[in-house]
Parts: structure tokens; C-alpha cells; sequence
């Protein structure tokens, strides 16, 4: 095998498909690192990862971009559209950028970072991955989100965490306000330092003593008889 | 699914370019919406006591200097009629009522598709592409312009169905969505005095907001307006005749960006359609949030002034 530093594709001559198949099937570039230019909104560049590759793409991505990824290292120079990181499985989507709505959604594992703002349901029904966003996330992020953490720097829109289960979301700015059976609950040393860790990590530089943490008050975990009558 | 477009130029020095812009923006658009597409085209505003009308003949069999004609005898009035594959555009000296009503007595079969003192709409079945070239698109001039590419989902694809819907003078209205409740909606308004010519759910949007202005309502306040009688998920963009303005409903499902910089205001139902916007790289981009009206009037000097 032939190692390389770089392989550098131009979207303006290559098809999303072909580039996406050619990071499928590393025989030439396991050890490259990736330089994707001209992406200019396209949809589901670098889906379905399963190296440990670094992709840089140059400019703005469409819908889904290094969705379901496991292993690569991917980095937006840019704005993401719907869904980026979709399901992802473990590595590092970072988007320089604001992303679109359903960011990281029913992701398992890995970080997603969103260096600018994230739309609604940043994070829904996510399931084990860790998102930091820099900006502010817009309404209904953190719906059904069942198990890992969300830190968001700036604002959340309404309704967050709405029907969440066992994830946890930090926020540091206002909150609009709490979806169902979403709680703001106690900051303690421990969650100071776990989010201490997680913001080092994404490299967004935030004091984790400023943030407030949220979460299920479980209400909705029950069958409560006393409500037969509304099922 | 569909794809919606809009532009809005602050800057008079760009309003040559207007129609290249726009094309690029709707072929943009071309796999949200590929059975048909339309565009509605803001231009140098006529004198005082002329109305502009876009018509169309789905039979395409008219002749349209006869009927200039016909129409100048008729009204005793001044008529002038330019031929755009099957639209064509009618400026008179008379009022829009009075051609309506005379075109429903000489000439039934023929809709019209627009009327005001500046705008144009085009409109057809088949991609993007070659409707917008089949009209011209890319070398039409003005100041601001909306479009759209459908992917039918309520009613046939036909080119009445196809987008934009007037709503009145020189206001019309591009949908991404579906509406619920427009059955009941259109029965309401009917009984109020709207006529419709669809039985499209986009239609009856526009029919409400031209309701809603007809009462008297500022556009901002109509759109508002909108939030609680429009049931269904939707993204609007809406031209008027010195503004565009933008909304989406409650749940945001359907997607839209804007874009502003100095120069222009756009908005795109995907970034992919902005991508080739000059200066989209300094622009400041970010999506419209839910139930809130986006506007913009008259910021600009008018070109005709």
C-alpha cells in the first residue's frame, strides 16, 4: 500500500457518489489525510465512514453529511445542512459553521461539535453521542433523547429536552423553555468537571461553572393509574 | 417536497443580473421539485393608469396580436401584448377587472396568471431547466423575484397547479409543504367572494393572505394571521410589489435559509441554491425560525424613481 499525506478532490469535477465510494474502499489513501473542495451544499459527502481518516471539506455541506460515521475524523469548513452526523457511531464531525436542523440526530457515539449555532431538534432521540455546540440551538433540540450529553454555550429554543430519558444537556445561556418532563437539576462538582472534560475535548473554550444542567424528571418513565382514563 | 427561491436586491447596479441569479437558484432546486416549476419576475414598474396581466392558453392557439386587437376595440383602450412560449405578457391603459372580464367573455379558455404594475409569473410542467428556458428566465431584468419547483403532492401536475399563486395585485406566493385544512379553508373563503382556479392547497394559502390584505391588514400582520388559521406544515415565501417575505409554521419541518449581505436578501428551501450567489461568502446566513415573519419593503432606492 502506498502511503500519501494528502489526496485532495474537487466536488466540482467528482460526484459526491464517487468520492463517497472511493473513501469506502481505502486502498490508496488509509493513511492520507482527505481535502474535499467545491462541496457547495451538496448532500451526504463522506457518509458511512469506517476508517480513521481526516476529511477537511472547504465550504459549506448539504443534508447528512458524515452521517452514520465510525472511526473518521470529519471537519466543515462551513455551514452543514439537515441531519449532519446522522446516527454516527464514534468518531469527530466538527462544523466550523452553523449546521441545520436534527444535527447529530439518534446519534450512538463519537462528538459532534458545532462551532456556530444548531437549528431545531439538534440532538434528537440521540442515543450515546456527545454534542457541543458554540452557539445556540433552536427549538425542540434534545427531543426523545435517550442516553448522552448535549453542551450548548449560548441559547436554547422552546421545548427542550421534551420527553428526554437519561441524556443530559447543559446549557449556559437562557432557555426558552423545558419541553415535557424536562427538569433543570443540580450542577454539582462532578458534573462541572465531566463537562469540563467534554468542552476541552471539543475544543470550545467555555467556563463549565457558567452552565446549568437539565434532564427527565421521569414522570413519563410510569403508568400511573390515576390517569387510566386519558389512555 | 418542493423548492422554493427567492431574491431580493438591495443594489439597482444588480437588477440586470436578476434573472441569471434566479435561474441558477431555481435549477438549483431541480431534485426538490422536478415536475414543474415557476417564477414570478419584479420589474420596472409601469406609468400610472396601466395595468400589466400575464396571461396563458393552455391551448396555446392564440393569437395574440388579434387579440390586442379585439381587446383595444372592445375597451377603447391602448393594448400592448409580448409572447413568451405559451404565456404572454398584456400591458393596457385600463383596469385589471375590465380585461378579466372581457377575456371571460372573448376569450374563456385563456387564465390569467398574474396582474399588477410590476410583476410578471411564469409557469409550466417539466424541469426546471427548461422552463426557465423555455421563458427566458436568465436574461429578465428587476428587482426582486421568487420561484419554485414542485413535487406534486395535492393535485395533478398541470401548469394552472404549478407555482407561484397570485394573491392579488402584483402579491404572490410560493408554498413548500402541505396544508390540512384547506378544504375547509377554501369553503370559508368562497363564501366571502374568492374565486378559485385550482383545487391545489397552495392556492388557497394565497387566497387567505389576499383575504386578510383585503381587510386591511398590513402584509406582516397577514402572514401573522396565517400562523393560526393555516393548519398544515409549510415554508412561504411571498412577493409583493416592493417587498419578499418569508415564513415558516409553528413546527419548522420544512426547511428554508436566508442569506443577506448589502447587496440582496435570499432565501432558498437548501444552501445548495445559494451556493453561486455573489458575496455569498461574506453574507450572513442562517435559517428563519419557526412562526416568525421575515419582511423586507422598500429598502432601496426605486429604479423607475
Amino acid at each position: 500500500m502506498t502511503v500519501q499525506d494528502s489526496i485532495t478532490v474537487d466536488l466540482a469535477e467528482v460526484s459526491v457518489r464517487d468520492l463517497n465510494q472511493r473513501l469506502h474502499h481505502l486502498t490508496d489513501g488509509g493513511d492520507a489525510d482527505w481535502q474535499i473542495l467545491n462541496p457547495r451544499g451538496q448532500h451526504a459527502i463522506a457518509v458511512g465512514l469506517m476508517d480513521p481518516v481526516q476529511i477537511t471539506i472547504d465550504g459549506p455541506v448539504g443534508y447528512y453529511c458524515g452521517g452514520m460515521n465510525q472511526n473518521a475524523q470529519i471537519v466543515v469548513n462551513g455551514h452543514s445542512g439537515w441531519g449532519v452526523a446522522e446516527n454516527i457511531m464514534s468518531g469527530v464531525v466538527r462544523v466550523r459553521g452553523n449546521a441545520s436542523e436534527s444535527a447529530a440526530a439518534t446519534g450512538r457515539a463519537g462528538l459532534v461539535v458545532i462551532e456556530g449555532d444548531a437549528s431545531s431538534r439538534c440532538g434528537v432521540s440521540m442515543k450515546g453521542v456527545d454534542i457541543v455546540v458554540g452557539g445556540s440551538v433552536g427549538h425542540m433540540s434534545g427531543f426523545l433523547a435517550q442516553t448522552g450529553r448535549m453542551a450548548v454555550c449560548g441559547d436554547a429554543g422552546a421545548d427542550l429536552g421534551s420527553s428526554i430519558y437519561e441524556a443530559v444537556i447543559y446549557v449556559r445561556g437562557d432557555v426558552e423553555s423545558l419541553g415535557a418532563d424536562c427538569i433543570e437539576k443540580e450542577m454539582t462538582d462532578a458534573h462541572i468537571s465531566e463537562l469540563a472534560e467534554l468542552l476541552t475535548r471539543a475544543e470550545v473554550a467555555a467556563d463549565p461553572s457558567e452552565f446549568r444542567r437539565y434532564g427527565s424528571a421521569r414522570n413519563l418513565y410510569h403508568f400511573k393509574v390515576d390517569h387510566a382514563d386519558a389512555y | 417536497m418542493c423548492g422554493i427561491v427567492g431574491l431580493y436586491l438591495k443594489n439597482p447596479n444588480l437588477y440586470e443580473k436578476l434573472g441569471e441569479h434566479l435561474q441558477t437558484m431555481l435549477v438549483g432546486m431541480t431534485e426538490r421539485g422536478p415536475d414543474s416549476a415557476g417564477f414570478a419576475v419584479y420589474g420596472d414598474q409601469l406609468s400610472a393608469g396601466l395595468v400589466k396581466l400575464t396571461l396563458y392558453d393552455p391551448a396555446q392557439a392564440t393569437n395574440w396580436d388579434g387579440l390586442a386587437h379585439r381587446l383595444q376595440d372592445d375597451l377603447n383602450a391602448t393594448a400592448e401584448v409580448t409572447a413568451r412560449a405559451s404565456h404572454a405578457v398584456l400591458i393596457a391603459d385600463t383596469t385589471h377587472d375590465a380585461v378579466a372580464n372581457w377575456l371571460r367573455t372573448y376569450a374563456p379558455a385563456i387564465r390569467v396568471m398574474s396582474h399588477g404594475d410590476r410583476i410578471e409569473i411564469y409557469k409550466d410542467m417539466g424541469l426546471p431547466v427548461d422552463v426557465a428556458n423555455r421563458f427566458g428566465l436568465a436574461a429578465m431584468v428587476g428587482s426582486h423575484g421568487i420561484g419554485h419547483t414542485r413535487m406534486a403532492t395535492e393535485s395533478a401536475v398541470t401548469t394552472e397547479h404549478s407555482h407561484p399563486f397570485i394573491a392579488g395585485a402584483d402579491l404572490c406566493l410560493v408554498h413548500n409543504g402541505s396544508l390540512s385544512n384547506y378544504n375547509r379553508l377554501r369553503a370559508w373563503l368562497s363564501r366571502r367572494g374568492r374565486i378559485f382556479a385550482t383545487d391545489n392547497d397552495s392556492e388557497v394559502a394565497a387566497q387567505y393572505f389576499a383575504f386578510r390584505l383585503g381587510q386591511g391588514l398590513p402584509l406582516s400582520e397577514a402572514l401573522r394571521a396565517g400562523l393560526r388559521d393555516l393548519d398544515g406544515f409549510y415554508t412561504f415565501a411571498v412577493g409583493t410589489r416592493d417587498g419578499f417575505a418569508v415564513l415558516r409554521d409553528g413546527i419548522a419541518c420544512k426547511p428554508a435559509v436566508l442569506a443577506e449581505n448589502d447587496d440582496w436578501v435570499a432565501m432558498a428551501s437548501e444552501f445548495r441554491s445559494l451556493s453561486a450567489l455573489p458575496g455569498i461568502d461574506r453574507a450572513r446566513v442562517w435559517e428563519p425560525a419557526p412562526a416568525v415573519v421575515y419582511s423586507w419593503e422598500a429598502e432601496r432606492m426605486d429604479r423607475a424613481a
